[in-house]
Order: structure tokens, then sequence, then C-alpha cells
């Protein structure tokens, strides 16, 4: 370094400038400061998250297991509202499924033989899709697919290689880690189905006007469970957001904590937030499925009604989950 | 009046002034409108901003405010590397002065009234205004275009040690010129079906419908326009640092034909996209994006090789340490290029990466996963673009000894901070779940807003020094008044 002290020196000279010694060295940013910082900022990131850290427990005073009637008749579609229609009633599901309700349809149809233990995932069957050989489009064929794994710590359930438990104090949250298979099976199997992305949107937006959110146009952190919604369920220090129980969002108070009712038109609660719902359209050329109304790991722009979010339909994730519809 | 003269004449006619009214507004747009962003949106500080500047959000309108605001950003950095062309290439004083008149008051309107039009309520004038201003940046683009024309014997290029032709037409000015032809043409890629969205209220952004099959022509018009014009934009910044560093020699005669093919061939496959050549149009795009960067890296070793011939010169033999010391001596000499070279980690190599396992690994994710690596390396070159401006502006300022260290590092420094963490954000599906996630995210926002605070905050300094500046009497700037860029060029 000291040839380079001199010729930094020297070269400093030749150009006019006031000697600056040692400059290549002394003139940067002290970068132990800066170092020490990011190593602070290193050591925090890779603490271990508990996915099993306790959750408070709360009767939001919704019934799952109840449905709400969405009338036929047009409502205005999309972030452009323009008109559309749907030409006959139909039934959708007030809440998520909740991990209670999916757990003992898990036990009774792995008791019954129609899903199956294959390895760390439980696996239903499928009678496949049409294959029209788009680009990025993948062949789903008649078969057995995923429903939900069951080695993945996130899930809040227990599989003991017979039968599911829901762990405790999660019995009302919505039924996530549950893939679209899961889900289809799930509503096929007491002779409903998943809704489509029309049915979906309608029964959030009601057909009075064309409104961003199910409770109307403005959001608030007590509206639903979105990212850093600040809930009594999320710590963003530490094991991040986690799902409500499904009503939760109805205007109760619980502890010190009051919420907002922020049912759609109709009656639907978390049709925005809480966690991403699948819907049953399977498109032309595309393998993908379709998901709405924003989860508990999104900005509130993903909870407006029309945003649209799809996957792969043997995704799982903590932040996915679904409710079903029905003809009356 | 006579002091708000000088000022004027200094701010609105000289390029530096220009330059630096330019930067201000784009750090000042920044600072305010990224106060709304996620992050911000968390701590609550979105909600605080709105009520305080009475802005207007209508939950719906979200995507074309996000639109104007890119365009108004982007307006102002095209106006940025158009001073800089007109003041280092030879041009008729007609063209450099309506070019700059056009240009300037062009992004000033864009920017004011577009961002008028899209926070304040739907005052349908300001529209018209902001649409005016993108108009009269376009027509300014089309003026430059026509200065530039390599092939007046003017602009022959006399000198054998730069890129040219047998008969002397200057290949550089030819590259220049080929990136401000295609930037226009590029140009209504986008305003074309901008009207047609724009006006029936149906905006959306590309990177929500990218796993649509069936996409319409006029959405493939917009995807190919955001690709092709931030390409443009960062071409065009590496021809503007060639000029500066004045890179010649074999590499320049090898990088300069490269840089025109690249540059027509990336442009065709993007306008492809609207064509029946769409199925192979990303084939194309590859084809042309590969001249264009083995051009980039040319510029690349030969500026490293002058900047350790020129730091060793006083060395009999020069070992790797001094040669490294060499290298890094004058950050805003070595960084522009090192920025380039670092774009491979946080854009290009993305960008290459998601192509060759798309369906293996990023369309198995939520799209709205995917989406977070495409805004993200989007975001990233522009971030590399807007720092490599900075480190050209701080050279051309002066800054000299231990201030130029200081400024030259922390922006280098800061921004591949950020810039790292925004990458490892993109990907951090690979290696961590979405439930154990949270406190790795904290730390690469921590890190991200530390690294972009502190370059806001750098930049902040350097604005209000200059701001105190105007006050002086013989402050700095009645030096920089009459300085052209080509006159800085060292030979």
């Amino acid at each position: 370094m000291m040839h380079t002290d001199y010729w930094t020196r020297i070269n400093a000279e030749k150009r006019g400038e006031k000697p600056f010694y040692s400059a290549s060295v002394r003139a940067h940013p002290r970068p132990s400061a800066v170092i020490l910082v990011l190593t602070l900022i290193l050591i925090t990131s890779c603490a271990p998250v508990n996915l099993d850290a306790p959750a408070p427990a709360y009767d939001t005073g919704v019934d799952p297991n109840s449905w709400a009637t969405i009338p036929a008749g047009p409502f205005l579609q999309g972030q452009a509202a323009e008109p559309a229609s749907i030409e006959y009633d139909y039934e959708m599901m007030v809440t998520d499924v909740t991990l209670g309700q999916y757990v003992a349809f898990l036990n009774e149809t792995l008791a019954g033989g129609i899903l199956k233990v294959d390895g760390d995932q439980i696996t239903g069957p499928y009678p496949g899709d049409e294959f029209h050989g788009v680009k990025h489009e993948i062949r789903i064929d008649a078969g057995d697919y995923l429903i939900v794994p069951t080695d993945d710590p996130a899930s809040r359930f227990t599989f003991d290689g017979t039968s599911f438990m829901v762990k405790s104090t999660w019995e009302n949250h919505p039924m996530t880690n549950v893939s679209w298979f899961g889900a289809w099976t799930y509503c096929g199997y007491y002779s409903w189905r998943l809704p489509t992305e029309l049915e979906w949107e309608k029964a959030g937006r009601g057909s009075g006007d064309d409104r961003s959110f199910p409770w109307g146009d403005d959001i608030a952190r007590n509206n639903a469970n979105f990212y850093a919604s600040r809930d009594l369920f999320e710590n963003m220090y530490t094991f991040g957001s986690r799902t409500t129980p499904v009503g939760f969002y109805n205007g109760k108070t619980y502890g010190a904590y009051t919420t907002l009712n922020s049912a759609s038109p109709y009656g639907l609660y978390d049709m925005a937030g809480n966690v991403w719902q699948w819907t049953g359209d399977v498109y032309e050329g595309m393998h993908y499925r379709f998901l709405r109304g924003g989860s508990k790991d999104t900005y509130d722009m993903d909870l407006r009604i029309w945003v649209r979010n799809n996957a792969t339909p043997t995704y799982t994730s903590p932040g996915v989950g679904f409710r079903c519809a029905r003809n009356p | 009046m006579r002091f708000f003269t000088e000022r004027f004449n200094y701010l609105f006619k000289s390029t530096k002034g220009l330059i630096l009214v330019a930067i201000a507004m784009i750090g000042l747009e920044t600072a305010i409108f990224g106060m709304l962003s996620g992050p911000m949106a968390e701590l609550g500080v979105r909600d605080f901003m709105v009520r305080t500047l009475k802005m207007d959000i209508v939950q719906a309108e979200r995507e074309g405010r996000i639109i104007i605001l890119y365009h108004s950003i982007a307006m102002a950095v095209v106006a940025i590397e158009t001073y800089m062309i007109t003041s280092l290439l030879k041009m008729k004083e007609f063209y450099r002065m309506a070019v700059r008149v056009l240009i300037t008051a062009g992004y000033l309107l864009a920017m004011i009234f577009g961002m008028g039009f899209a926070y304040w309520g739907h005052n349908w004038a300001l529209h018209g205004l902001y649409i005016t201003g993108l108009s009269l940046i376009f027509f300014a683009g089309v003026l430059l275009t026509v200065a530039l024309w390599p092939w007046n014997k003017d602009y022959y290029q006399p000198e054998k040690t730069y890129a040219r032709t047998k008969k002397g037409v200057d290949m550089e000015r030819t590259a220049f010129f080929a990136t401000a032809l295609t930037t226009v043409i590029s140009a209504l890629f986008g305003a074309i079906p901008g009207s047609y969205f724009g006006n029936g209220f149906e905006t959306f952004l590309a990177e929500n419908i990218i796993r649509y099959p069936e996409k319409t022509t006029m959405e493939y018009s917009v995807i190919g326009h955001l690709h092709i014009m931030l390409a443009l934009i960062a071409i065009m910044i590496t021809l503007i640092v060639g000029r500066w560093l004045n890179f010649k020699g074999i590499l320049h005669k090898i990088a300069m034909p490269l840089m025109i093919l690249g540059t027509i061939v990336l442009n065709l496959g993007v306008w492809g996209v609207v064509t029946p050549l769409e199925p192979i149009a990303h084939m194309i795009i590859y084809v042309g994006a590969t001249p264009s960067m083995l051009a980039a890296l040319l510029l690349l070793i030969w500026s490293w090789g002058k900047l350790i011939r020129e730091g060793t010169a006083q060395i009999q033999k020069p070992n790797f340490f001094h040669k490294i010391a060499a290298l890094v001596r004058d950050p805003l000499k070595f960084g522009p290029t090192w920025q380039m070279l670092f774009m491979n980690f946080t854009t290009s190599g993305i960008g290459i990466f998601m192509a060759i396992r798309l369906d293996e690994i990023f369309r198995v994710w939520p799209a709205r996963e995917e989406r977070i690596e495409l805004t993200g390396h989007w975001h990233a070159l522009s971030a590399i673009i807007a720092s490599i401006i900075l480190m050209y502006f701080g050279d051309m300022i002066g800054l000299k000894g231990k201030i130029r260290q200081l400024y030259g590092w922390g922006i280098l420094v800061f921004s591949d901070i950020a810039l790292a963490a925004v990458t490892v954000f993109e990907m951090k599906r690979l290696f961590i779940t979405e439930a154990g996630q949270q406190p790795l995210v904290n730390g690469l926002m921590y890190t991200i807003d530390f690294g972009l605070g502190l370059l806001l905050v750098l930049l902040a300094i350097v604005m209000v020094w200059r701001l105190l500046d105007l006050f002086k009497k013989k402050g700095r700037w009645t030096e920089e008044a009459g300085h052209e860029l080509s006159r800085e060029v060292k030979q």
C-alpha cells in the first residue's frame, strides 16, 4: 500500500489538489459501521420461526355451516365495473371451510378409501382436464393428485398415519395448505362445487354498486386480515401474519381489539383477506387455477374484489384456503 | 431581477443546470411518492402522507396512478440522457436548443400535471397537459434522431482510433442514432395502446396478465413497450458512459457494431410480439440482447484496463493489489461499469434464470410470487441506471478528494446493498418457506431501506448544497453555466 499512497498523492498534486494522505483508505466511508449494521440485520434474519407459537382462541359467533343465497341478476364485474349477469340463484358458504370441517372430511374419506396416503401426502382421484398443448400448459391427466401434504410443519393439523387432528385453538380457522384438488374433492364429496370466478366476485361485491371491497370502498386495518394489519394473531417480528378465525371481522370486540363488520352485501365473511380462495374454473389452454380475495400475506391492494391470483393446482400454502358453492 | 434571470439561465439553459433540475425533480418525486409504497403503508406513513397532502386515492385507480408515476420519472431520466447526448455529441445549435426546450417543457408538464391528475383528483385539464408533455418529449425524440443523423459529413469520425466505416461514418454516433430512432418507434408501442386503454379506463399492469395464454395485440404491445423502453434507456446510458470515458481503440471498434446490431435486433424482437412472429419473439430478443451486453462488457474491459494503467503508471512492476487499488481509486469512474457488471446479478441473471427454469420453478409458485420477481428486477435495473447517472453527475459537478470518494462509494455501496437485498427477496422462495420467512423478510426490508434511505440522504445533501450554492454570487453554478460535457471528456 505504500506505493499506492505514493502515487495517489503524486497524482493528486499533479491535478493541483490539496494533498490527501492515504486518501484511498481514509476517504472511504468507514465500513465498520455499515458492516456492523448489516451483521445485526443478518443475525436477526436467521432467527428460526416458532410455527407452533400459541394463538388466542375466540368464538366469532359466525356459523361455518351456514350458507348465503345469491339471487340471479346483474352486477358490476371487475376493476372497470362492467355490467355482467348470472342468470340463476346459487348459494355460497358464509365462511371459508374451517380446519374442523376439513379434518372431519379427511378422516371420513380416508377411512372410506376415497383418499389414500402416499408417502408424505394424501392423494385423491381427479378425472383430468382436456389438454390443448398451449405454451406453458401442463397436461393434467386422470389420476391421483395431492390433496394435502402431511409433513408441512406450517399445517394446523396433525396426522398419525391413520387419522387427522386439528391442532389446539385452530378449529375455527380456515383450512390451509390444501391444494386445488383438495378443495375440489371436498366440495364434490358433499355434492357441492367450487364457485366460478364470476360467482365468487358477485358474492363478494353484491349487485348494488362497484365497491372495491366487500364492505365498501376503503379499507382499515380492522376490516380484514392482511399483511401487517396488526390483528391479534400476527407478530411481524417473529412468525409474521397468521390466519384469523372465520368470520372474525364481524363488528365484535375481542378483548381490547374491535373489528369492523366486514361482511359482503350478501353476508359472506372473509371475502377479502385471511386466505386466498380457490375457485373452480378450468380455462382452456392453461393448467393454472385461480385464487381470489387476497390473504393475510398480501398488502391491501390484493384484497380488492377483482384481483386475481393463480397457481398450479397442486400448490399448497398457509395462506390458501377455499369455500364451496351449490345450487339451491 | 438579474438575480433570478442569471439563476434561471443556469438552471434551464446550461447542460449541468438542466441535469441538476431533473435530478432534483426525480429526487423530490421519489421521496414523496416512495412514502406510499408497501413498507411505508405498514408503518402508517402512507396514511399520514395521504392525509397531509390531501391526496385523492381511489382503490380502483391504483394501476393508472402507478403507470403515470413510472412515466413521469422515466421521462425525467430520458430528459437527463438527452441533455447528456446533446452536450457530448456534435449537432447543429438549432437542434440542440429545440430538443432541450421541448424535452424540458415535456417532462415538467408530464411530471407535474401527470402526478396532479393521478393523485389529486381527476381534473381532465391536468390529464391533457400530461399528454401534451409526453407528446413534446416524443417530438424532442424525433428531432434528436434527426440531429444525430450519422451520414452527415460534418459528423464523420476523423480519428482512426474510434470505430468508423471506411468512408468515415462514426459508428458510435450511428449507435446513438439507432438507439434514439428505435426509442421513438418503441414509444409508439406504448402510446397507441395507452390511448386505447386510457380512454376506456381499463388500465392494467403487465405483470398481472403475464400468465394468460391469450393476450390481445394491445396487451402484447404494452408488455413489449415497457421491456424495450427500459432496455433502450440502459443501452443509451452505456453509450453515454462510453463517450464520457472516451471509449476508443480496438474494443471500441468491435463494440460499436455490436451495439448497433444488438439494438436493432432487440427492437425487432420486441416489435415482433405484436406480429405473427410472437411465438419466436423471445428468441429474437435473446439474440439481440447478446451483442448489446457483449458491447457493454467490452466497454467494461477497456475502462478497467484504462483505470489500472493510469493508476499504476508510477509503479514499475505493479502487482495484483496495486492494480485493484488503481481500479477502485476513483469510484465515480469505476462505479458505472461496476454497476453494469452488478446488473448481471440483479437483472440479467435473474431474467435468464427465470427464463430457463420458468415452468419448473417460477410458474409452480402463485402468480403474485412471480410478479415480485418481474417487478423486482425491472426496478433493480432502473435503480442501477439512476445510480450510473448520479455517478456521472458527481463527476460533472467537479467533486474532488474526500467528497468525491464519499459520494462515489456512498452511491455504489448503498445502492448495491439495497439491490442485493432486493434480489435475495425476489428469490427467497427458493430457500425459505412462506411460514418461516418473516425474520428474513424483515432483515431484507431493513437492508433495502438502509441502503436506499442512505442513498437518498446522500443525494439530498448534494441537492441542498447545490441549492445553497445558487444563493452565492460566485457559486459553482457560475462556473458551470458555460460548461459542455464534450469539452470535459479526457482525450
